[in-house]
């Protein structure tokens, strides 16, 4: 029993984790891009289109990523070229990308999808309780805990890391150094879109392999809340990947259960919980302040 | 002597070749010619000044020579060859550094990281502590590398940017203002490094608007008036007025303290114990302040920047209330709970240190940003019945104010903004003098103001003060302090010291209570743990 439940947490959390762990590199770097949920959907209906027309999960993955990627790059060119405005354009990716989807998603409703199978580590899956949690899980949950053990070590050990985050920091002083702002911002937005492109394709190949319209259903922002939740540091966006996942799985057995709460309460649990988590850490302003990045959403202009 | 537009009589013979050329630079913003036509020429082991006005193209054509802005028209050479610079990035890779004036460092990241930053060899972060340590011994500038540059002190970040600029070993160093942040100690404590540097064989280049300094450190100087040169020479051989004119144009008014300050007159402002947490992690707490201006005086406090100055203002200005109402007391009356309004409505003024954005709203005119800051203490004057606006009446006080402080604008009504930062700053000095406040509070007065419009400041606080008014000037700039105060307080790590009559202020006594010097060693009480 507890092992089930671990394992749906994990399947809960995982696209956010994903999801999140991009978008924070890309606030890192300052730039806001609220169109998450868009590349998001749009990874998740070109993962399943890809899937079920090759038969293979893994190309299904791949074209998920690459138009996550794409996505982003449009908000790049915008944000980051045209100097539009970023909270704009990114409800705009949001919208867009929740419409484009429904629109090729239309011949994929009903179908049956491709499932990508788990991973089994042998010996260590048969290890107790957490044995199969940890080792016998889908790829792209040994992907997603890498990409934040990667992710970590990017910003703070490497020199290009460094430079991201002086980027994020004051681009004014980065430019005066040298740094190409632009251009580490085009990769930092890059690589955010291709993560919410992979945890789309997680949602419509491992989670529920199918196509539902509008099915990432505001997962997306809450991989933006949990970002500011774990005010930036990727260690602290997986634990509220899985605290966000723990209360939903939470929620859905308390159902079952037939706990005597009204079901809209219980599903408005994990938001509430998030919500609160939320409150709490921005009450620690030393905590927050710190680590938020100072040029988060400012677009930078060079003066030449 | 040169005279004003003599052009160019070098009085410098090099002592090894020049490094710099510049001939004929030129940067055009709009319709303004920021820089036109500079000439310029640095020689090998020299410091030389780039004196001039706020706004008179001296950051303009740096940032130039730095790559950080490319320019219309004109030739550099670097080294006899000429060049075209186009990133900051490629200026030091030529062996240009440059410290700059609003430091371009990164307050989230450590000393190291910053300093890593700028080294284009990927040397690993620990071996650049250790070499950025034994620079800082080296010449005299002691650094931790390891610490949080949010949590240094502006001093501390200067010295962090010098470092990072040696370490890339330039042939000619860039340094943009470079004592305005600093006590007159630390700033002597500079002059030495510079001077070691020099005798290194690196040149200098620097820019400043403080004749003292230049006349001791710099061997030649440049002078830029709206953006061209109006001579070379040599500092040493010039006075701190003839140096003044030439950058001003014009013999500048001279403020005087007219009349005796009333000792004796009753105390208009007064605070008690006044404390307050920092409301953030780079934010000063203040730790128990009082200080009383009585009516007929001008009191000052000096400081450097970030110790506190802000948060006083805000917790002045009704910004941020205080927990206990008699904390401070305008004209006898409690005001620590009450609000902006309300402790305007006891005729108390102010104005903030950031003239856009806090003593004025940059889009709106200068009407409307009159009517921002009056709408309250001059209701009949400016309401209408159901609370429209008099235009006209709003109009007549803008124009009055504009011909009482010569505000110099284009058009009957601009927008705050398309003022120019001199001129802006008279209108709001203007705006809140007006009202005939009887306790003015004035943070950095003149920052950023040409030499004729700060001398109309400073007169008109002079003269509200002797109409029988309290006024408080908060500021870095020391020889404003000396030129209008009747007393001097020092601010430093959220405390403040007890007021210096003038008559016994040096600038020495002052600078070492800036560096945090304790009270006793100079000889003073220290009144603000009373409580």
């Amino acid at each position: 029993m507890l092992e089930s439940v671990l394992i749906t947490i994990a399947t809960a959390a995982t696209p956010l984790l994903i999801a999140a762990i991009g978008e924070l590199v890309v606030e890192r770097s300052g730039v806001l891009n609220l169109g998450v949920e868009g590349m998001m959907v749009m990874g998740a209906v070109t993962g399943f289109g890809v899937a079920i027309t090759t038969g293979s999960p893994w190309l299904g993955v791949f074209a998920a990523i690459l138009v996550g990627a794409a996505f982003a790059l449009l908000f790049g060119f915008l944000t980051l070229s045209l100097v539009t405005n970023q909270v704009a354009t990114g409800l705009a990716l949001t919208l867009l990308g929740l419409g484009v989807s429904g629109m090729i998603g239309e011949a994929f409703i009903g179908l049956p999808g491709v499932k990508m199978a788990p991973l089994v580590i042998p010996v260590l899956s048969d290890l107790p309780v957490v044995g199969r949690f940890l080792f016998a899980q889908a790829p792209l949950f040994y992907i997603s805990i890498l990409l934040v053990i990667g992710v970590s070590y990017f910003l703070f050990n490497t020199r290009a890391g460094l430079t991201l985050r002086s980027v994020g920091d004051n681009h004014d002083s980065a430019h005066a150094l040298g740094i190409k702002v632009i251009a580490v911002r085009y990769a930092a937005v890059v690589f955010g879109g291709a993560c919410a492109g992979l945890a789309g394709g997680y949602l419509s190949l491992v989670y529920t392999p199918q196509w539902i319209e509008n099915m990432t259903a505001g997962r997306g922002w809450i991989a933006l809340a949990l970002v500011v939740f774990a005010s930036w540091r990727p260690w602290r966006v997986l634990a509220g990947a899985y605290l966000f996942g723990a209360v939903s799985i939470g929620q859905l057995h308390a159902q079952v259960i037939g706990v005597s709460v009204p079901s809209q309460f219980l599903s408005a649990l994990p938001y509430l919980a998030t919500v609160a988590v939320l409150v709490l850490i921005s009450r620690n302003r030393r905590l927050t302040m710190v680590n938020t990045p100072a040029c988060l959403g400012r677009p930078f202009v060079p003066a030449r | 002597m040169s005279e004003m537009g003599a052009g160019v009589d070098q009085t410098h013979e090099g002592k090894g070749g020049e490094l710099l050329e510049v001939r004929g630079l030129t940067k055009i913003f709009g319709t303004l010619r920021a820089c036109d036509a500079i000439d310029l020429s640095i020689g090998k082991g020299e410091i030389h000044a780039l004196l001039g006005e706020n706004g008179a193209g001296k950051s303009t054509l740096v940032k130039m020579l730095f790559g950080a802005l490319e320019p219309a028209a004109g030739e550099i050479f670097w080294k006899g060859k000429p060049v075209s610079i186009q990133s900051p990035g490629e200026a030091r890779r030529l062996g240009i550094g440059m410290v700059f004036q609003h430091f371009s460092l990164f307050e989230a990241l450590t000393a190291a990281e910053n300093i890593m930053l700028s080294l284009d060899d990927k040397t690993p972060i620990l071996q650049v502590a250790e070499r950025a340590r034994e620079l800082s011994k080296a010449y005299g500038l002691p650094l931790d590398p390891f610490a949080h540059v949010g949590d240094l002190s502006v001093g501390e970040r200067q010295r962090i940017e010098i470092i990072r600029c040696l370490l890339q070993k330039p042939d000619l160093i860039i340094l943009d203002e470079p004592t305005s942040v600093l006590t007159p100690q630390e700033a002597d404590r500079l002059f030495v490094t510079l001077e070691t540097l020099r005798d290194e064989g690196k040149s200098i280049l620097y820019i400043s608007h403080r004749l003292e300094e230049v006349k001791r450190l710099c061997d030649r100087a440049t002078v830029l008036r709206h953006g061209k040169v109006v001579s070379h020479c040599d500092p040493r051989q010039e006075t701190s007025a003839s140096l003044a004119k030439m950058m001003v144009g014009d013999d500048v008014d001279t403020v005087r303290r007219t009349g005796h300050a009333d000792s004796e007159g009753a105390a208009l402002l007064e605070v008690k114990a006044l404390k307050r947490p920092a409301a953030n992690p780079f934010a000063m707490p203040l730790r128990g302040i009082s200080l009383k201006v009585r009516s007929g005086t001008v009191m000052g406090i000096a400081g450097v920047a970030g110790n506190g100055q802000g948060e006083l203002f805000e917790a002045l200005s009704g910004e941020v209330l205080q927990d206990k109402a008699d904390a401070i007391r305008i004209r006898d009356t409690d005001a620590g709970r009450l609000g902006i309004s309300g402790r305007r409505l006891l005729g108390a003024s102010f104005v903030p240190e950031e003239r856009l954005g806090h003593g004025a709203a940059p889009q709106m005119r200068l009407s409307e940003n009159l009517f921002l800051s009056r709408h309250v203490t001059d209701k009949r004057a400016l309401l209408g019945m159901f609370g429209t606006v008099r235009v006209s009446a709003l109009a007549k006080a803008a124009s009055r104010i504009v011909k009482v402080m010569d505000v110099r604008k284009s058009g009957e009504d601009p927008e705050a903004s398309a003022l120019s930062g001199g001129n802006l700053q008279k209108f709001i000095i203007g705006r809140e003098l007006d009202r005939q406040p009887a306790v003015i509070v004035v943070n950095q007065p003149t920052w950023g103001v040409d030499a004729g419009a700060a001398a109309r400041i400073r007169q008109a606080l002079i003269d509200l003060a002797r109409s029988g008014s309290a006024v408080l000037v908060i500021s870095q700039d020391l020889d404003e302090l000396f030129e209008i105060c009747d007393s001097i307080a020092v601010m430093h790590d959220g405390r403040l010291s007890a007021p210096m009559p003038i008559a016994e202020a040096s600038f020495e006594r002052i600078g070492l209570l800036m560096g945090g010097a304790e009270p006793e060693r100079t000889g003073l009480p220290e009144n603000t743990e009373t409580a």
